[in-house]
Protein backbone atom coordinates (compact mmCIF):
# COMPACT_ATOMS: atom_id res chain seq x y z
CA UNK A 1 0.00 0.00 0.00
CA UNK A 2 1.42 3.38 -0.78
CA UNK A 3 1.60 6.11 2.02
CA UNK A 4 -0.88 8.05 0.59
CA UNK A 5 -3.50 5.01 0.14
CA UNK A 6 -2.27 4.15 4.11
CA UNK A 7 -3.04 8.24 5.48
CA UNK A 8 -6.21 8.29 2.90
CA UNK A 9 -7.85 5.77 5.43
CA UNK A 10 -8.39 8.14 7.66
CA UNK A 11 -10.39 11.12 7.98
CA UNK A 12 -8.37 14.53 7.43
CA UNK A 13 -8.65 15.89 11.41
CA UNK A 14 -5.86 16.74 13.43
CA UNK A 15 -7.00 14.17 16.16
CA UNK A 16 -6.18 11.34 14.11
CA UNK A 17 -2.38 12.52 14.09
CA UNK A 18 -0.64 9.98 16.03
CA UNK A 19 -2.63 6.76 14.64
CA UNK A 20 -1.70 8.17 11.28
CA UNK A 21 1.61 7.92 12.30
CA UNK A 22 1.62 4.73 14.10
CA UNK A 23 0.57 3.19 10.39
CA UNK A 24 3.27 5.07 8.27
CA UNK A 25 6.01 3.88 10.82
CA UNK A 26 4.88 0.48 11.21
CA UNK A 27 4.34 -0.23 7.15
CA UNK A 28 8.46 1.36 6.96
CA UNK A 29 10.84 -2.17 7.04
CA UNK A 30 12.78 0.27 8.76
CA UNK A 31 10.30 1.11 11.59
CA UNK A 32 10.61 4.75 11.39
CA UNK A 33 9.06 8.34 9.86
CA UNK A 34 11.17 10.12 6.95
CA UNK A 35 10.99 13.57 6.12
CA UNK A 36 8.86 12.73 2.77
CA UNK A 37 6.12 11.29 5.84
CA UNK A 38 6.35 13.91 8.24
CA UNK A 39 5.06 15.94 4.88
CA UNK A 40 2.85 14.36 3.69
CA UNK A 41 0.52 14.00 7.23
CA UNK A 42 1.04 18.12 7.38
CA UNK A 43 -0.45 18.87 4.16
CA UNK A 44 -3.16 16.33 4.84
CA UNK A 45 -3.90 17.81 8.38
CA UNK A 46 -3.71 21.15 7.44
CA UNK A 47 -0.75 21.80 9.62
CA UNK A 48 2.96 22.92 9.71
CA UNK A 49 5.59 20.12 9.26
CA UNK A 50 6.76 21.25 12.44
CA UNK A 51 4.28 20.92 14.47
CA UNK A 52 4.15 16.93 13.19
CA UNK A 53 7.80 16.89 14.01
CA UNK A 54 6.98 18.40 17.54
CA UNK A 55 4.52 15.56 17.98
CA UNK A 56 6.42 12.80 16.36
CA UNK A 57 9.73 13.56 18.85
CA UNK A 58 7.70 14.06 21.60
CA UNK A 59 6.51 10.43 22.14
CA UNK A 60 9.05 7.57 22.83
CA UNK A 61 7.62 5.35 20.46
CA UNK A 62 8.05 7.65 17.19
CA UNK A 63 11.43 7.56 15.62
CA UNK A 64 12.91 9.88 12.67
CA UNK A 65 15.79 7.75 12.19
CA UNK A 66 16.00 4.40 10.29
CA UNK A 67 15.83 1.55 12.72
CA UNK A 68 16.22 -2.82 12.29
CA UNK A 69 13.48 -4.69 11.38
CA UNK A 70 12.87 -5.97 14.26
CA UNK A 71 12.79 -3.45 17.40
CA UNK A 72 13.16 -4.77 20.79
CA UNK A 73 11.79 -3.17 24.10
CA UNK A 74 13.32 -3.58 27.28
CA UNK A 75 11.27 -3.10 29.98
CA UNK A 76 13.15 -1.37 32.39
CA UNK A 77 10.20 -0.55 34.74
CA UNK A 78 11.38 -0.69 38.65
CA UNK A 79 9.75 -4.27 38.95
CA UNK A 80 11.42 -5.56 35.87
CA UNK A 81 14.51 -3.56 37.12
CA UNK A 82 14.29 -5.38 40.65
CA UNK A 83 13.84 -9.00 39.76
CA UNK A 84 15.81 -8.65 36.47
CA UNK A 85 19.16 -6.32 37.28
CA UNK A 86 21.38 -5.66 33.74
CA UNK A 87 20.84 -9.31 32.90
CA UNK A 88 18.32 -9.31 29.96
CA UNK A 89 20.49 -6.26 27.99
CA UNK A 90 23.72 -8.53 28.53
CA UNK A 91 22.26 -11.47 27.38
CA UNK A 92 20.98 -9.48 24.34
CA UNK A 93 24.56 -7.97 23.70
CA UNK A 94 25.94 -11.78 23.90
CA UNK A 95 23.54 -12.82 21.00
CA UNK A 96 22.80 -9.80 18.77
CA UNK A 97 26.18 -7.78 19.58
CA UNK A 98 24.21 -4.41 20.54
CA UNK A 99 24.15 -2.19 23.70
CA UNK A 100 20.77 0.21 24.29
CA UNK A 101 20.04 2.63 21.67
CA UNK A 102 21.68 0.71 18.96
CA UNK A 103 20.72 -0.56 15.74
CA UNK A 104 23.19 -3.75 14.18
CA UNK A 105 25.19 -3.13 11.12
CA UNK A 106 23.06 -5.23 9.11
CA UNK A 107 19.70 -3.58 9.89
CA UNK A 108 18.21 -6.57 11.61
CA UNK A 109 17.90 -5.50 15.37
CA UNK A 110 17.47 -2.36 17.11
CA UNK A 111 17.54 -2.26 21.05
CA UNK A 112 15.45 -0.26 23.18
CA UNK A 113 14.38 0.80 26.81
CA UNK A 114 10.57 0.87 27.71
CA UNK A 115 8.64 2.13 30.48
CA UNK A 116 6.43 -0.64 32.08
CA UNK A 117 5.07 -2.75 29.59
CA UNK A 118 2.07 -4.10 32.02
CA UNK A 119 3.47 -7.78 32.17
CA UNK A 120 4.73 -7.17 35.93
CA UNK A 121 3.74 -10.77 36.56
CA UNK A 122 5.89 -12.23 34.38
CA UNK A 123 8.78 -10.17 34.88
CA UNK A 124 11.72 -9.59 33.22
CA UNK A 125 9.86 -9.18 29.82
CA UNK A 126 10.66 -7.21 27.10
CA UNK A 127 8.53 -6.84 23.06
CA UNK A 128 9.97 -7.67 19.60
CA UNK A 129 7.68 -5.64 17.29
CA UNK A 130 4.30 -6.69 18.44
CA UNK A 131 4.95 -9.86 20.70
CA UNK A 132 5.60 -9.86 24.31
CA UNK A 133 8.55 -12.45 25.54
CA UNK A 134 7.94 -12.86 29.48
CA UNK A 135 9.74 -14.58 32.27
CA UNK A 136 12.85 -14.44 30.17
CA UNK A 137 16.15 -15.89 30.90
CA UNK A 138 19.51 -16.46 28.77
CA UNK A 139 18.63 -19.68 27.88
CA UNK A 140 14.39 -18.42 26.24
CA UNK A 141 16.71 -15.19 24.97
CA UNK A 142 18.83 -17.67 23.14
CA UNK A 143 15.81 -19.50 21.38
CA UNK A 144 14.09 -16.32 20.33
CA UNK A 145 16.88 -14.67 18.73
CA UNK A 146 17.76 -17.98 17.31
CA UNK A 147 14.08 -18.63 15.80
CA UNK A 148 14.43 -14.96 14.06
CA UNK A 149 17.44 -15.39 12.42
CA UNK A 150 16.49 -18.48 11.35
CA UNK A 151 13.22 -17.67 10.00
CA UNK A 152 14.38 -14.39 8.45
CA UNK B 1 -8.30 -19.11 52.40
CA UNK B 2 -10.45 -15.34 51.14
CA UNK B 3 -12.11 -16.12 48.06
CA UNK B 4 -11.76 -13.68 45.01
CA UNK B 5 -15.14 -11.34 44.30
CA UNK B 6 -15.45 -10.86 40.28
CA UNK B 7 -17.73 -7.60 39.27
CA UNK B 8 -14.93 -5.99 36.52
CA UNK B 9 -14.18 -9.53 35.50
CA UNK B 10 -17.47 -11.18 35.74
CA UNK B 11 -17.06 -12.37 32.49
CA UNK B 12 -13.08 -12.96 32.01
CA UNK B 13 -12.42 -16.47 30.86
CA UNK B 14 -16.37 -16.86 29.87
CA UNK B 15 -16.48 -15.91 26.72
CA UNK B 16 -13.84 -15.76 23.44
CA UNK B 17 -13.22 -12.32 23.69
CA UNK B 18 -13.26 -11.91 19.67
CA UNK B 19 -16.52 -13.62 19.54
CA UNK B 20 -19.49 -11.56 20.39
CA UNK B 21 -22.42 -14.48 19.77
CA UNK B 22 -20.77 -16.10 22.84
CA UNK B 23 -20.98 -12.94 25.06
CA UNK B 24 -24.71 -12.84 23.84
CA UNK B 25 -25.03 -16.60 24.91
CA UNK B 26 -24.09 -15.31 28.32
CA UNK B 27 -26.34 -12.02 28.54
CA UNK B 28 -24.09 -9.70 26.99
CA UNK B 29 -25.35 -5.90 26.53
CA UNK B 30 -28.79 -6.83 28.29
CA UNK B 31 -27.70 -4.24 31.19
CA UNK B 32 -27.15 -1.51 27.97
CA UNK B 33 -30.89 -2.73 26.71
CA UNK B 34 -31.63 -1.91 30.23
CA UNK B 35 -30.16 1.32 30.83
CA UNK B 36 -31.23 2.81 27.55
CA UNK B 37 -34.84 2.59 29.01
CA UNK B 38 -33.73 4.68 31.87
CA UNK B 39 -33.79 8.54 32.41
CA UNK B 40 -30.16 9.56 32.14
CA UNK B 41 -30.46 11.16 35.95
CA UNK B 42 -31.60 7.97 37.30
CA UNK B 43 -28.73 6.49 35.94
CA UNK B 44 -26.46 8.98 37.14
CA UNK B 45 -27.90 9.14 40.63
CA UNK B 46 -27.58 5.00 40.82
CA UNK B 47 -23.67 5.35 39.99
CA UNK B 48 -23.43 8.36 43.02
CA UNK B 49 -25.57 5.66 45.46
CA UNK B 50 -23.55 3.32 44.66
CA UNK B 51 -20.53 4.81 45.90
CA UNK B 52 -18.59 3.64 42.81
CA UNK B 53 -14.85 5.64 42.89
CA UNK B 54 -12.67 6.01 39.75
CA UNK B 55 -10.50 2.70 39.87
CA UNK B 56 -7.48 4.73 37.74
CA UNK B 57 -5.73 5.66 41.19
CA UNK B 58 -6.87 9.19 42.45
CA UNK B 59 -10.46 7.63 43.78
CA UNK B 60 -13.04 10.57 42.69
CA UNK B 61 -16.88 9.73 42.89
CA UNK B 62 -17.22 8.19 39.45
CA UNK B 63 -21.02 9.84 39.96
CA UNK B 64 -20.25 13.37 40.54
CA UNK B 65 -17.98 12.87 38.06
CA UNK B 66 -21.03 11.82 35.72
CA UNK B 67 -23.46 14.34 37.54
CA UNK B 68 -20.85 17.47 36.47
CA UNK B 69 -20.60 15.95 32.85
CA UNK B 70 -24.13 15.77 32.68
CA UNK B 71 -24.61 19.19 33.97
CA UNK B 72 -22.68 21.08 32.26
CA UNK B 73 -23.84 24.32 30.29
CA UNK B 74 -21.86 26.03 28.11
CA UNK B 75 -23.29 28.54 24.92
CA UNK B 76 -21.08 26.20 22.10
CA UNK B 77 -21.13 22.83 23.62
CA UNK B 78 -22.55 21.01 20.24
CA UNK B 79 -21.31 18.06 21.40
CA UNK B 80 -20.28 15.99 24.96
CA UNK B 81 -17.71 13.43 24.42
CA UNK B 82 -16.53 10.30 26.67
CA UNK B 83 -13.70 9.11 27.36
CA UNK B 84 -11.98 6.06 28.28
CA UNK B 85 -8.14 5.97 29.51
CA UNK B 86 -6.57 2.80 28.42
CA UNK B 87 -3.45 4.21 29.21
CA UNK B 88 -2.56 2.05 31.96
CA UNK B 89 1.24 2.92 32.48
CA UNK B 90 1.84 2.70 35.97
CA UNK B 91 4.46 0.30 37.45
CA UNK B 92 3.26 -2.82 38.86
CA UNK B 93 -0.18 -2.02 37.34
CA UNK B 94 -1.64 -4.26 34.25
CA UNK B 95 -5.74 -4.74 35.27
CA UNK B 96 -6.62 -2.69 32.56
CA UNK B 97 -5.13 -4.88 30.14
CA UNK B 98 -6.57 -7.58 31.43
CA UNK B 99 -9.96 -6.65 31.20
CA UNK B 100 -9.22 -5.34 27.16
CA UNK B 101 -7.72 -9.10 26.75
CA UNK B 102 -10.87 -10.85 28.32
CA UNK B 103 -13.82 -9.28 28.32
CA UNK B 104 -13.83 -6.12 26.19
CA UNK B 105 -17.67 -5.70 25.62
CA UNK B 106 -18.21 -5.13 29.39
CA UNK B 107 -16.08 -1.86 28.26
CA UNK B 108 -17.69 -0.88 25.71
CA UNK B 109 -21.51 -1.59 27.92
CA UNK B 110 -20.18 0.54 30.69
CA UNK B 111 -19.41 3.36 28.24
CA UNK B 112 -22.42 3.04 26.31
CA UNK B 113 -24.37 3.59 29.51
CA UNK B 114 -22.55 6.27 31.02
CA UNK B 115 -22.60 8.07 27.54
CA UNK B 116 -26.52 7.79 27.94
CA UNK B 117 -26.31 8.96 31.91
CA UNK B 118 -24.45 12.00 30.46
CA UNK B 119 -25.33 12.30 26.83
CA UNK B 120 -22.45 11.79 25.18
CA UNK B 121 -22.69 10.69 21.39
CA UNK B 122 -18.96 10.60 20.84
CA UNK B 123 -16.45 8.16 22.43
CA UNK B 124 -12.86 7.56 22.05
CA UNK B 125 -11.13 4.82 23.67
CA UNK B 126 -7.45 5.79 24.06
CA UNK B 127 -4.70 3.14 24.86
CA UNK B 128 -1.12 2.65 24.79
CA UNK B 129 0.73 2.30 21.63
CA UNK B 130 2.31 -1.10 23.62
CA UNK B 131 -0.52 -2.92 24.43
CA UNK B 132 -0.96 -4.51 20.93
CA UNK B 133 -3.06 -7.32 21.98
CA UNK B 134 -5.51 -5.03 23.54
CA UNK B 135 -5.39 -3.09 20.63
CA UNK B 136 -6.07 -6.10 18.20
CA UNK B 137 -8.91 -7.36 20.65
CA UNK B 138 -10.54 -4.34 21.69
CA UNK B 139 -10.87 -3.32 17.41
CA UNK B 140 -12.50 -6.72 16.83
CA UNK B 141 -14.96 -6.19 19.71
CA UNK B 142 -15.75 -2.68 18.49
CA UNK B 143 -16.52 -3.72 14.97
CA UNK B 144 -18.60 -6.83 16.06
CA UNK B 145 -20.80 -4.36 18.34
CA UNK B 146 -21.58 -1.83 15.45
CA UNK B 147 -22.44 -4.70 13.15
CA UNK B 148 -25.00 -5.88 15.98
CA UNK B 149 -26.32 -2.22 15.84
CA UNK B 150 -25.04 -1.86 19.39
CA UNK B 151 -22.69 1.66 18.70
CA UNK B 152 -24.06 3.98 15.69
CA UNK B 153 -27.15 4.89 15.61
CA UNK B 154 -30.15 4.50 17.55
CA UNK B 155 -28.96 1.59 20.05
CA UNK B 156 -32.06 -0.67 20.80
CA UNK B 157 -34.58 1.46 19.15
CA UNK B 158 -33.81 3.74 21.73
CA UNK B 159 -33.22 7.04 19.84
CA UNK B 160 -29.83 7.35 21.36
CA UNK B 161 -26.70 7.22 19.13
CA UNK B 162 -22.87 6.45 19.98
CA UNK B 163 -19.57 6.30 17.83
CA UNK B 164 -16.74 5.07 19.99
CA UNK B 165 -13.36 5.18 18.08
CA UNK B 166 -9.82 4.25 19.05
CA UNK B 167 -7.21 6.51 19.84
CA UNK B 168 -3.41 5.47 20.57
CA UNK B 169 -0.74 6.76 22.49
CA UNK B 170 2.89 6.24 21.80
CA UNK B 171 4.56 6.00 24.67
CA UNK B 172 3.96 8.80 27.35
CA UNK B 173 3.46 7.71 30.86
CA UNK B 174 2.41 11.50 31.21
CA UNK B 175 -1.09 10.84 28.69
CA UNK B 176 -2.43 9.17 30.85
CA UNK B 177 -3.07 11.99 33.46
CA UNK B 178 -6.37 13.34 31.96
CA UNK B 179 -5.92 16.16 30.45
CA UNK B 180 -2.72 15.81 28.85
CA UNK B 181 -4.69 12.57 27.50
CA UNK B 182 -6.73 15.51 26.03
CA UNK B 183 -3.83 17.29 24.27
CA UNK B 184 -2.49 13.68 22.71
CA UNK B 185 -6.02 12.74 21.63
CA UNK B 186 -6.39 15.86 20.06
CA UNK B 187 -3.20 14.79 18.03
CA UNK B 188 -0.44 17.31 20.29
CA UNK B 189 2.32 16.92 22.65
CA UNK B 190 1.81 15.18 25.43
CA UNK B 191 1.98 18.66 28.10
CA UNK B 192 -0.49 18.98 30.82
CA UNK B 193 -3.20 21.33 30.54
CA UNK B 194 -3.64 23.71 33.67
CA UNK B 195 -6.91 23.07 35.82
CA UNK B 196 -9.48 24.55 36.10
CA UNK B 197 -11.40 23.95 33.75
CA UNK B 198 -11.76 20.37 34.64
CA UNK B 199 -13.20 18.18 31.93
CA UNK B 200 -16.51 18.16 32.49
CA UNK B 201 -16.66 21.67 31.94
CA UNK B 202 -13.85 21.49 29.06
CA UNK B 203 -12.62 18.71 27.80
CA UNK B 204 -11.75 17.40 24.47
CA UNK B 205 -11.89 20.43 21.53
CA UNK B 206 -13.26 22.57 24.65
CA UNK B 207 -16.29 20.21 25.06
CA UNK B 208 -17.65 18.60 28.02
CA UNK B 209 -16.13 15.22 28.92
CA UNK B 210 -16.41 12.61 31.00
CA UNK B 211 -13.25 10.60 31.05
CA UNK B 212 -13.05 7.61 33.12
CA UNK B 213 -10.68 4.66 33.50
CA UNK B 214 -11.42 0.75 32.01
CA UNK B 215 -11.49 -0.91 35.19
CA UNK B 216 -14.22 1.98 36.44
CA UNK B 217 -16.52 1.63 33.62
CA UNK B 218 -16.13 -2.08 33.77
CA UNK B 219 -18.52 -1.65 37.33
CA UNK B 220 -21.21 0.03 35.41
CA UNK B 221 -23.17 -2.71 33.53
CA UNK B 222 -22.99 -4.76 37.13
CA UNK B 223 -24.75 -1.53 39.42
CA UNK B 224 -27.00 -1.22 35.99
CA UNK B 225 -27.70 -5.12 36.75
CA UNK B 226 -27.58 -5.40 40.65
CA UNK B 227 -28.71 -2.05 41.92
CA UNK B 228 -27.02 0.48 44.54
CA UNK B 229 -27.63 -1.64 47.52
CA UNK B 230 -26.00 -5.06 46.50
CA UNK B 231 -22.99 -2.94 44.95
CA UNK B 232 -22.54 -1.20 48.66
CA UNK B 233 -23.23 -4.50 50.55
CA UNK B 234 -19.59 -5.62 48.74
CA UNK B 235 -16.44 -3.82 50.37
CA UNK B 236 -16.44 -1.29 52.95
CA UNK B 237 -18.90 1.80 53.95
CA UNK B 238 -16.05 4.39 52.22
CA UNK B 239 -14.58 2.10 49.26
CA UNK B 240 -17.65 -0.26 48.21
CA UNK B 241 -17.29 -2.87 45.30
CA UNK B 242 -14.01 -4.58 44.64
CA UNK B 243 -10.61 -4.13 43.29
CA UNK B 244 -8.38 -5.93 40.82
CA UNK B 245 -4.66 -6.00 42.81
CA UNK B 246 -2.08 -6.10 40.18
CA UNK B 247 0.64 -8.38 42.61
CA UNK B 248 4.30 -8.76 41.26
CA UNK B 249 7.75 -9.38 42.67
CA UNK B 250 9.01 -11.74 45.32
CA UNK B 251 5.77 -13.40 45.49
CA UNK B 252 4.92 -17.41 44.69
CA UNK B 253 2.21 -16.75 42.39
CA UNK B 254 2.12 -13.05 41.00
CA UNK B 255 -0.96 -12.21 38.96
CA UNK B 256 -4.13 -10.32 38.93
CA UNK B 257 -6.54 -10.70 41.68
CA UNK B 258 -9.75 -9.15 41.65
CA UNK B 259 -11.71 -8.43 45.82
CA UNK B 260 -13.59 -7.02 47.52
CA UNK B 261 -12.18 -3.75 48.86
CA UNK B 262 -11.59 -4.11 52.56
CA UNK B 263 -9.56 -7.36 52.55
CA UNK B 264 -5.72 -6.81 54.42
CA UNK B 265 -2.43 -6.65 52.48
CA UNK B 266 -1.69 -9.69 54.16
CA UNK B 267 -4.81 -11.88 52.36
CA UNK B 268 -3.49 -10.68 49.42
CA UNK B 269 0.37 -10.93 49.46
CA UNK B 270 0.28 -14.08 51.51
CA UNK B 271 -2.75 -15.63 50.72
CA UNK B 272 -3.85 -15.32 46.99
CA UNK B 273 0.19 -14.35 45.93
CA UNK B 274 1.24 -17.04 48.09
CA UNK B 275 3.31 -15.96 50.26
CA UNK B 276 7.51 -14.54 49.77
CA UNK B 277 8.74 -17.18 47.21
CA UNK B 278 11.72 -19.07 48.41
CA UNK B 279 11.13 -19.39 52.08
CA UNK B 280 12.34 -15.22 52.39
CA UNK B 281 11.02 -12.85 54.42
CA UNK B 282 8.74 -9.74 53.36
CA UNK B 283 10.56 -6.71 53.94
CA UNK B 284 8.20 -4.01 51.93
CA UNK B 285 5.60 -3.34 49.14
CA UNK B 286 4.93 -0.48 47.26
CA UNK B 287 0.79 0.12 47.02
CA UNK B 288 -0.16 2.03 43.65
CA UNK B 289 2.45 1.90 41.41
CA UNK B 290 5.87 4.20 41.37
CA UNK B 291 3.64 7.15 42.32
CA UNK B 292 2.57 5.34 45.09
CA UNK B 293 3.86 4.06 48.71
CA UNK B 294 6.45 1.59 49.86
CA UNK B 295 5.30 0.06 53.23
CA UNK B 296 6.62 -2.22 55.71
CA UNK B 297 5.26 -5.44 58.00
CA UNK B 298 3.40 -2.95 60.48
CA UNK B 299 0.57 -2.34 57.49
CA UNK B 300 0.29 -5.97 56.29
CA UNK B 301 -3.05 -5.87 58.49
CA UNK B 302 -4.61 -2.98 57.30
CA UNK B 303 -7.29 -3.02 55.17
CA UNK B 304 -7.37 -2.27 51.72
CA UNK B 305 -9.79 0.65 51.11
CA UNK B 306 -9.22 4.24 49.99
CA UNK B 307 -9.95 5.65 53.46
CA UNK B 308 -8.24 3.34 55.76
CA UNK B 309 -4.87 3.32 53.76
CA UNK B 310 -4.65 7.08 53.86
CA UNK B 311 -4.94 6.80 57.67
CA UNK B 312 -1.42 4.69 57.29
CA UNK B 313 0.20 7.20 54.81
CA UNK B 314 -0.32 4.79 52.16
CA UNK B 315 -2.59 5.04 49.16
CA UNK B 316 -4.26 2.01 47.02
CA UNK B 317 -3.90 4.06 43.48
CA UNK B 318 -3.96 1.76 40.64
CA UNK B 319 -4.05 -1.64 42.73
CA UNK B 320 -0.27 -2.30 41.88
CA UNK B 321 1.22 -4.32 45.04
CA UNK B 322 4.77 -4.50 44.30
CA UNK B 323 6.34 -7.31 46.88
CA UNK B 324 10.31 -6.74 48.13
CA UNK B 325 11.70 -9.78 49.78
CA UNK B 326 14.57 -9.14 52.88
CA UNK B 327 16.99 -9.58 49.99
CA UNK B 328 16.11 -6.43 47.77
CA UNK B 329 17.47 -2.62 48.59
CA UNK B 330 15.07 0.03 49.15
CA UNK B 331 17.65 2.15 47.85
CA UNK B 332 18.02 0.50 44.51
CA UNK B 333 14.12 0.59 44.62
CA UNK B 334 13.68 4.05 45.26
CA UNK B 335 16.44 4.95 42.57
CA UNK B 336 14.68 3.57 40.09
CA UNK B 337 11.24 5.06 40.49
CA UNK B 338 13.14 8.44 40.82
CA UNK B 339 14.65 7.35 37.01
CA UNK B 340 11.34 6.45 35.93
CA UNK B 341 10.00 10.31 37.06
CA UNK B 342 12.76 12.07 35.85
CA UNK B 343 12.35 10.33 32.33
CA UNK B 344 8.82 10.73 32.00
CA UNK B 345 8.94 14.35 33.11
CA UNK B 346 7.71 16.44 29.79
CA UNK B 347 10.04 19.47 30.33
CA UNK B 348 7.33 21.84 30.21
CA UNK B 349 7.22 23.48 33.84
CA UNK B 350 10.54 24.24 35.74
CA UNK B 351 9.79 22.48 39.07
CA UNK B 352 9.36 19.24 37.50
CA UNK B 353 12.11 19.15 35.10
CA UNK B 354 14.76 20.14 37.37
CA UNK B 355 13.26 18.46 40.37
CA UNK B 356 12.93 15.07 39.43
CA UNK B 357 16.62 15.43 38.27
CA UNK B 358 17.29 16.82 41.55
CA UNK B 359 16.41 13.87 43.15
CA UNK B 360 17.71 11.57 40.81
CA UNK B 361 21.42 12.94 42.02
CA UNK B 362 20.29 12.94 45.34
CA UNK B 363 19.60 8.97 45.34
CA UNK B 364 22.84 8.76 43.82
CA UNK B 365 24.33 10.09 46.76
CA UNK B 366 22.62 8.27 48.95
CA UNK B 367 23.21 4.49 46.91
CA UNK B 368 26.87 5.57 46.85
CA UNK B 369 27.80 7.39 50.32
CA UNK B 370 27.18 5.84 53.50
CA UNK B 371 27.25 9.21 55.33
CA UNK B 372 24.77 11.82 55.42
CA UNK B 373 21.65 9.29 54.27
CA UNK B 374 19.56 10.83 56.52
CA UNK B 375 19.97 14.54 55.78
CA UNK B 376 19.55 13.67 52.17
CA UNK B 377 16.43 12.09 52.64
CA UNK B 378 15.44 15.35 54.70
CA UNK B 379 16.25 17.11 51.39
CA UNK B 380 14.46 14.95 49.19
CA UNK B 381 11.23 15.21 50.83
CA UNK B 382 12.29 18.82 51.21
CA UNK B 383 12.36 18.95 47.25
CA UNK B 384 9.69 16.35 46.45
CA UNK B 385 7.49 19.04 48.57
CA UNK B 386 8.55 22.25 46.85
CA UNK B 387 7.88 20.08 43.65
CA UNK B 388 4.31 19.06 44.63
CA UNK B 389 3.44 22.36 45.60
CA UNK B 390 4.22 24.07 42.37
CA UNK B 391 4.52 21.80 39.72
CA UNK B 392 1.59 21.83 37.16
CA UNK B 393 0.60 18.12 36.87
CA UNK B 394 0.18 14.88 38.87
CA UNK B 395 3.79 13.98 37.77
CA UNK B 396 5.45 16.53 39.44
CA UNK B 397 3.17 16.21 42.36
CA UNK B 398 3.77 12.52 42.84
CA UNK B 399 7.50 11.94 43.60
CA UNK B 400 6.44 12.98 47.47
CA UNK B 401 4.33 10.02 47.80
CA UNK B 402 7.04 7.59 47.83
CA UNK B 403 9.31 9.61 49.33
CA UNK B 404 7.26 10.55 52.29
CA UNK B 405 6.52 6.90 52.70
CA UNK B 406 10.40 6.25 53.15
CA UNK B 407 10.54 8.66 55.56
CA UNK B 408 7.74 7.24 57.58
CA UNK B 409 8.73 3.42 57.20
CA UNK B 410 12.11 3.03 56.14
CA UNK B 411 14.12 5.89 57.87
CA UNK B 412 16.16 3.58 59.82
CA UNK B 413 17.56 2.07 56.48
CA UNK B 414 19.03 5.79 55.45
Amino acid sequence: MSRKDIISKFEPVKDNMLNILHELQNSNPNNYLTTEDLKLVADYLNTSQSSVYGVVKYYSMFSVKPKGKYVIRVCKSPLCSMIDGNNLLDHIKQNIGIGLGETTDDQMFSLEASECLGHCAEAPVMMINDGVYKDLDSDKIKNIFQNIKLNH
Amino acid sequence: MALENRIALKNAQKYNPVKIEEYLKIGGYENVKKALKMDPVNIVDLVIDAKLRGRGGAGYSAGQKKRFTSEAICDRCIQKYIICNADEGEPGTFKDRIILEQDPHVLIEGMIIAAHAIGATKGFIYIRGEYTDSIHILRIAINQAKEKGFLGKNIFNSGFDLDIEIKLGAGSYLCGEELTLLESLEGKRGYPRIKPPFPAEKGLFGMPTLINNVETFAHVPYIIEHGADKYRSVGTPNSPGTKIFTISGDVVKPGYYETALGLSLRDLIFDFAGGIKDGKKFKAAILGGAAGTFVDESVLDTQMGYDTLKEKGAVLGSGAIMVMSEERSIFDMTHSILKFFKHESCGKCVPCRVGTAQLMLMMDKVKNHPNGRKQLLNDMLLEAEYMAKTSLCPLGQSPIIPIRSLKQYFENQF
